[in-house]
Parts: C-alpha cells; structure tokens; sequence
C-alpha cells in the first residue's frame, strides 16, 4: 500500500494503524486531524477538501520518506480525505512506528505540518451563515499582493 | 556616461528617498493609454496586434510582474471598450502627455513605486520587465533603460520611486511636461537594454504594419498548446476545471498573465505555486507543446 493515500470514504484508522505493528519497534505515534466546528470566529457548518491528486500523491510520498530518513523510524504513513466531511470527522491521519517513542513524535509531527504546507490540498469552509470561502485564498486575495505577501501567506519555497 | 546624468542636487535628494524608504516599496504598474495618437491617426491602445488590442497585451505582460496594474487614461476615454476593461486612474492635468498620468497614480498611490509602460510599444517582451526589475534600484529616484537608440534614458519604460514625486511636481510646476528631461536632470539608475527592438515605439501607420508582421510571424511560430488544470478558488473563477488551449506564452507567468485577462482571478501570482506535468516548476520554465499546467493556489490541507 502507498505511504500516503488519499480517500473519499472515512477513514479506518484500526485499518491504518495494522499496517505500521512492526516486531521492532516499540512505539507508535499517531496524529489526527478533525473537523471543527469554528474557524477564526466564525461557526462552520462542514468543510470540503480536493486536491490535485497527481502532484499530491507525489509530494506526500516525498514527506513520508524524508521523515522516515530524517527521524530514522520504522514505519510511516498519511491518509487524507477528499469531498465533504461533515463535524467531528477525521480529515486527516497520520501514524509512525518507530524502536522509541521518541523518534515516532517528531516524524509524526513532521509528516503534518510538511503535509499542511506543501500538498496541494485546498479546503473550502461552508459557515452556519450559509457563505463559504477557500482557507489562505480568500481574504489574501481581495488584498493588494503586496499586503497579502506580509501576512504571511505566500507559500512555502 | 551614466554618472554625468546625477546632478550633485539630484543625489542628495536620491540619498533622503533611500533613508525615508527603509523597507523597497512595492511595485504598482501604469500603462499610459491617455494619449491622443495624433500622428498614428488612430488609438494606439485600440490597434491590434496578432489578434489583440496593444493595450490588452500591455497589461497581460504586466500585471504579473506588479502588485496591482492600472490604465492611465483621460476623462473622456473612461468607458471606452478597450480601457474599460482595466483598472483605471484618471489624468488629473489636461494635455501634460504621459508625466499626467504618473503624477495622478502617485496622488492614488504615494507610497508605491510605479513601473510606467508606454501603450506604444507593441515589441516589448518579458525579459525587458524582468531585467528592468531587477535592476531597480529603490535608492534612486527612477530606474530607466538607456535607449539603444541616442544613448538618452527610456522614460516610458522604466519604475519610478515614491521619492520621485515632489521632484516630478517642480518639474510640472516649473512648466517641463518631458519625462525624458526629468530623467536627464533626476537621479536615475540608468541599465542597459537586454533586447534593444523591445522599446521601439509606433507612431505611423507603416510603423504599425512592420510590427504587425513581425509579431504574426512570431505567433505563428511560437504558438503552443496546453492543457490548463484549474483547483479551487482558480477552478471557480474560471469557471471549469480543465481546458486546453493555444498560446504563445512562453513561461507559466505568461501563461497566467493571459488567464489572469481572461477569468476574474483575485490571487497574485506571486500567491501561487505552479506545477509542469504533475511536478512543482519555476515561473520562468520555458513552457512546451503540450505541457499541463496547473496553478498552485495557497494549500489548506489537515
């Protein structure tokens, strides 16, 4: 199975977590990112995510080997969910099984944030209110480029 | 030669404009389409060129390299079709020619350094904007080339400090209209052209003709196709989510220059990523026939 997957039905993580049990090793870490039901003050009502798989699965593969050279554990792996997702779903999963738990924290840690980063994954918030917006794409854009740059948005590289 | 140009009055008023702007300004664009073409006979901004007006192609080479890009046009040309089109800031002085409309975008804008294009120049290409800005010099009061031509500076090709603003309204109020003659007595950081035909100016008919024909030649020639992927807000704004279509740009910036005319996008290129054929690209990758180009907008996954 791929290190990093991409799915449009919800994620098994009894499922993903059998396939890191490794003899060796002695620990496992585990992230999960849920749906909220707010975001910079404002309630959310679901969330929808796409991706441009092709460039995605790529980039994700990358991360999850550059964690596993960088930290030196045994077993890494990412999922991520596409389409809507409703309150309290699991978005995103991450596991590392690693000889100690030390080393399965940090790669775990950095398979996220890499992830949050650099995949080309968008998310769309639809608010209580009935609107909606693309997270980072928004508000930037009704900026002048200048500006939008100073908060901090551009991206990574 | 370039040094004999900085008048030891005009340094010393470069030097405060560099203690003022501690952090680069950044980079609005202008495309002076206020002209009245009276020698062409008629709007130079209208004339076409390989199937589209010069002020079109003015903008869509521009508006990614800069902030944020205007027309500068007169009172009277406000809903004309070509201009409507564009972001626009009125002339505030009558008949003072192109120095008009830089001294209205300063009075929008004084804090941002204005990159001012002619509407003339049917040839100019991307490396001239490129190299003009990186070779800015924000200490001084404007970066200009020096024409290929008579060795003067270029004043309708070139980025103009804020600090250049009070310098430009003695010169009005002294009754020069020449930006050209600005430039000469000004403190300006003079380059040299990285392709000297790119600023030829049209201002007859048979002008326009040779142009022409050199520009359809190079379109038929450089014409390419692409299939275009568009994610998220960019697949919304454009209203699909694949086409494929024929271009002649020759970079993912000029690629999205074109699609930036097209579609009402909102995010700055310099906000995007791009991808070549599902792998992360520069900007400035030479694109080929054939190519997929996707534009990266600001990811959110987790």
């Amino acid at each position: 199975m791929p290190t990093f997957h991409f799915t449009r039905t919800p994620i098994d993580a009894a499922d993903l977590r059998r396939a890191l049990a490794d003899p060796a090793c002695g620990g496992f870490a585990c992230f999960e990112g849920w749906v909220r039901d707010h975001n910079d003050g404002r309630r959310v009502q679901h969330l929808e995510y796409e991706a441009f798989e092709a460039l995605a699965l790529r980039e994700g593969e990358r991360i999850i080997h550059e964690a596993m050279t960088r930290f030196g554990v045994t077993r890494a792996a990412c999922a991520h969910r596409l389409g809507d997702l409703a309150i309290g779903e699991v978005a995103v999963w991450v596991g590392v099984s690693a000889p100690h738990r030390h080393e399965a924290f940090l790669a775990a840690r950095y398979i996220i944030d890499e992830v949050k980063h650099r995949v080309p994954i968008w998310k769309k918030e639809h608010y209580l209110s009935g609107d909606s917006g693309w997270v980072n794409c928004e508000r930037c854009a009704s900026a002048p480029g200048a500006d939008a740059a100073r908060h901090g948005h551009s991206q990574p590289r | 030669m370039c040094g004999s140009w900085r008048s030891p009055a005009a340094g010393a008023l470069s030097g405060a404009a560099a203690r003022v702007s501690h952090v680069q300004a950044p980079v609005y664009g202008l495309v002076l389409a206020g002209g009245r073409s009276s020698r062409m006979g008629e709007d130079k901004a209208a004339l076409p060129y390989a199937g589209r007006s010069q002020l079109e192609r003015a903008m869509t080479l521009l508006a990614p390299h800069v902030a944020r890009a205007y027309v500068s046009v007169r009172r009277d040309q406000k809903a004309e079709p070509v201009r409507a089109q564009f972001a626009q800031i009125e002339d505030r002085l009558d008949d003072a020619g192109p120095i008009a409309g830089l001294l209205a975008a300063q009075a929008r804008h004084p804090e941002v350094a204005w990159l001012v294009l002619a509407c003339d120049l049917p040839l100019l290409d991307e490396s001239t904007l490129t190299h003009l800005l990186a070779a800015r010099d924000p200490a001084a009061l404007a970066t200009a080339y020096r024409s290929s031509n008579d060795g003067l500076p270029e004043p309708l090709c070139a980025i103009y400090e804020p600090g250049s603003r009070g310098a430009l309204e003695q010169h009005v109020a002294s009754g020069e209209y020449c930006p050209r003659k600005f430039l000469l007595k000004a403190g300006v950081h003079l380059i040299e052209e990285p392709n000297p035909r790119a600023l030829d100016n049209i201002n007859t008919p048979q002008e326009y003709a040779a142009a022409s024909r050199t520009l359809l030649r190079e379109s038929a020639i450089t014409a390419k196709h692409f299939t275009v992927q568009y994610y998220a807000l960019l697949r919304e704004q454009a209203g699909r989510s694949e086409e494929t279509l024929e271009s002649s740009a020759r970079s993912p910036r000029e690629l999205y220059g074109e699609l930036s005319a097209r579609y009402p996008f909102t995010l700055p290129a310099e906000l995007l990523r791009v991808a070549i054929n599902a792998e992360f690209a520069d900007w400035s990758t030479p694109l080929n026939d054939g190519d997929e180009v996707v534009f990266i907008p600001p990811v959110a996954g987790g």
